[in-house]
């Protein structure tokens, strides 16, 4: 009895405990912080982070619409921010308790302006391209020295991936970004919401399916950094994470990164407050925290993507500021495109065509 | 029926109705909904505050709209059948393993049953998702597994096991083998032994012996270890999605894919109704078969 008591009463502590310091709940990808800014801001402002992190859009559209998801601060895309700002699923945000909102890149806000108008829900956290990872070595061994690893035919042209298949290969499991890529290398309009052109991509798609070790969206850092694959379609930044691991590892394995020559999915990852958190207060105070010029550029020099934050460009690294493939000069941003949201009807067209090549049936 | 006996049972009736039938009528609903871009995901929700005009309004928005649609895609009846064939092989390995197992058990020295059985139960002290972890380690191109071979000559190119449907197999009858093992030992432990001393009086041989008496007595528990292995199997998602390959196609997956990818609930909550319909109405046939069986047997 008296051990039941001392355990209730340690409970009873924890419990209170708990309940007295203050939470903030941020719900992100994975791979996409530097952890020293989340100590740094809990060091700064009493608030515990509970961090939690997700591999695909998909999933947390999920638990935005499904309500109560008791976070306080998430990172959907664009497009997906879109249709989750008209099913209500955000607040606005209060410029007043965001001082640090003056160091905004106007270039990138006229740009996300298309998925959040005057970008009232939302706020840049970074953004970049949709494109090829390749371990050089192993692709020019596999294809040759003329491999076109800058191109979708690398990765849409059946032969090249018959012979890329014993090296392996894996794709991004979001049909929202391999679509898209699959018209531009038909020279199709990428952004379409028109079922027809859309179902010209299945075929494309099926073609390559066998040769496709692996549909996932978080694997392919640590799988290309090993060199258990020799290419990836994915985000520029995760390859770049994985070429600077491998660089780290010393192992041997050089990793490139290339936006494709037929264009490339360029996208903006948002930070927004969901309408049902439990914490907004502190929620804006993280945002207030992460748009600091210094802490921004920190969070950009550690995943290697670029940030819609102007003034934090004075304190990037040479290698991120410098680098094209993650700040793209400007035939590359020409060659640029985005996507807007499926509608309904659309949506459900393009999950079946998915579900039918990932399954092969 | 006494006060009390009447109190007693509608324990087990209260809980079945709250935790199984009120669930299943909230998923049966939203099956016949349609997908809409809102919180919740799904259109027409009740609005019990608007009267009876209000529920009217919702009734007549149902549709079996999307039972049909899953008998349009050949994806769906492709999915249960693999799933039903993978988790009927796979409860058939179990059941080739674990009946020897059980047998060993129970006719093991009585001291040293309970640690036997300790030895059976000691896995699931580890987390579920911790044993698939170890075994991809174990079956994986450069696993435990094909170093081994490797190294003693057996084998010059790595087995490829992992992410096929052969995975699949060793992951269900491994994390599933206590299910099959335990009510088979039940039964067999109460086995009375003399009976097999009778049937060899009686002129049998030793293996028909086993056959007509060991084997006939323990069916229950090979029933009960059976339905125990197969209805998880069946709908089991975390397996495939780990060891099993972007190819292996199992109605847990596909139910995954509807509910977190493409944001369907409507349409997931179909799957999941007609996979209920698949398990429950064999349960309910093989129920009917043996308390009639039970009855002729008065």
């Amino acid at each position: 009895m008296k051990l039941l008591t001392t355990l209730s009463t340690i409970a009873l502590c924890a419990l209170s405990q708990a309940a007295s310091a203050e939470e903030v709940r941020i719900y992100n990808w994975s791979d996409y912080i530097d952890e020293d800014l989340l100590e740094q801001f809990e060091e700064e402002t009493g608030i515990e982070i509970i961090y939690d992190v997700f591999d695909s859009n998909e999933v947390l559209e999920t638990k935005m619409l499904a309500g109560s998801s008791g976070y306080d601060l998430v990172v959907p895309t664009g497009d997906f921010l879109q249709r989750q700002i008209t099913a209500g699923a955000f607040q606005q945000l209060d410029l007043d308790q965001l001082p640090n909102h003056s160091n905004l890149w106007d270039v990138i806000e006229s740009r996300t302006a298309q998925y959040d108008p005057d970008n009232s829900y939302s706020i840049n956290y970074m953004w970049g391209t949709t494109g090829i990872g390749v371990n050089v070595n192993r692709v020019t061994e596999v294809l040759g020295e003329d491999a076109p690893i800058g191109s979708l035919d690398l990765i849409f042209n059946p032969d090249n991936m018959e012979k890329l298949a014993e090296c392996g290969v894996y794709f991004l499991d979001a049909p929202t970004e391999i679509i898209p890529a699959a018209l531009a290398y038909l020279g199709e309009e990428p952004d379409t919401q028109d079922p027809d052109v859309l179902a010209l991509a299945e075929p494309v798609l099926t073609a390559v399916a066998p040769y496709v070790a692996k549909y996932n969206s978080s694997e392919y850092i640590n799988a290309l950094a090993n060199g258990d694959i020799c290419v990836a379609f994915g985000w520029s930044g995760d390859v770049l994470q994985a070429r600077d691991r491998a660089y780290e590892a010393d192992n041997g394995v050089e990793i490139a990164y290339n936006a494709p020559s037929e264009g490339a999915l360029m996208w903006f990852d948002q930070m927004a407050i969901p309408a049902d958190a439990p914490n907004p207060e502190a929620a804006h105070k993280f945002l207030n925290f992460i748009m600091d010029a210094e802490n921004m550029a920190a969070a950009s020099n550690y995943v290697y993507y670029a940030n819609g934050n102007l003034a934090s460009q004075e304190f990037l690294l040479e290698d991120v500021i410098g680098d094209p493939a993650i700040y793209p000069d400007e035939t590359t941003l020409g060659n640029l495109y985005t996507a807007t949201p499926y509608e309904p009807r659309v949506q459900r067209v393009v999950t079946r065509m998915w579900t039918r090549i990932k399954s092969g049936t | 029926m006494s006060l009390a006996r009447r109190l007693l049972i509608s324990v087990p009736y209260t809980w079945l109705l709250a935790l199984f039938l009120v669930p299943f009528l909230i998923v049966l609903k939203i099956s016949l909904s349609d997908y809409a871009n809102s919180i919740p995901p799904y259109t027409p929700t009740l609005e019990v505050g608007e009267g009876w005009s209000g529920i009217k309004e919702f009734w007549s928005a149902l549709d079996f709209e999307n039972f049909v649609f899953l008998t349009e895609d050949a994806l769906y009846i492709k999915a249960y059948w693999s799933s039903l064939k993978i988790a009927a092989l796979a409860t058939f390995f179990t059941l080739l393993i674990g009946f020897p197992f059980a047998y060993g058990i129970a006719n093991a020295p009585q001291e040293w049953r309970p640690s036997l059985l300790m030895l059976i139960i000691l896995p699931f002290w580890t987390s579920f998702l911790i044993r698939i972890y170890a075994l991809i380690g174990i079956i994986s191109n450069d696993g435990f597994l094909n170093q081994f071979l490797m190294w003693i000559g057996a084998i010059s190119d790595p087995l490829v096991i992992m992410n096929t449907n052969l995975a699949v197999y060793i992951g269900i009858v491994y994390t599933y083998l206590p299910f099959m093992v335990l009510p088979i030992y039940a039964t067999l432990e109460k086995l009375d032994s003399s009976l097999l001393e009778a049937a060899q009086d009686l002129g049998c041989t030793r293996i028909s012996a086993f056959w007509s008496v060991t084997v006939h007595l323990s069916k229950p528990g090979v029933i009960a270890g059976c339905f125990l292995v197969f209805i998880p199997a069946l709908g089991e998602f975390v397996i495939p999605s780990l060891l099993g390959g972007s190819r292996t196609l199992m109605i847990g997956k596909v139910l995954w894919e509807e509910f977190f990818s493409n944001r369907d609930w409507p349409l997931a909550s179909a799957v999941a109704v007609i996979l209920l319909l698949v398990l429950i109405i064999p349960i309910v046939l093989l129920q009917r078969n043996e308390q009639m069986q039970r009855e002729q047997n008065k």
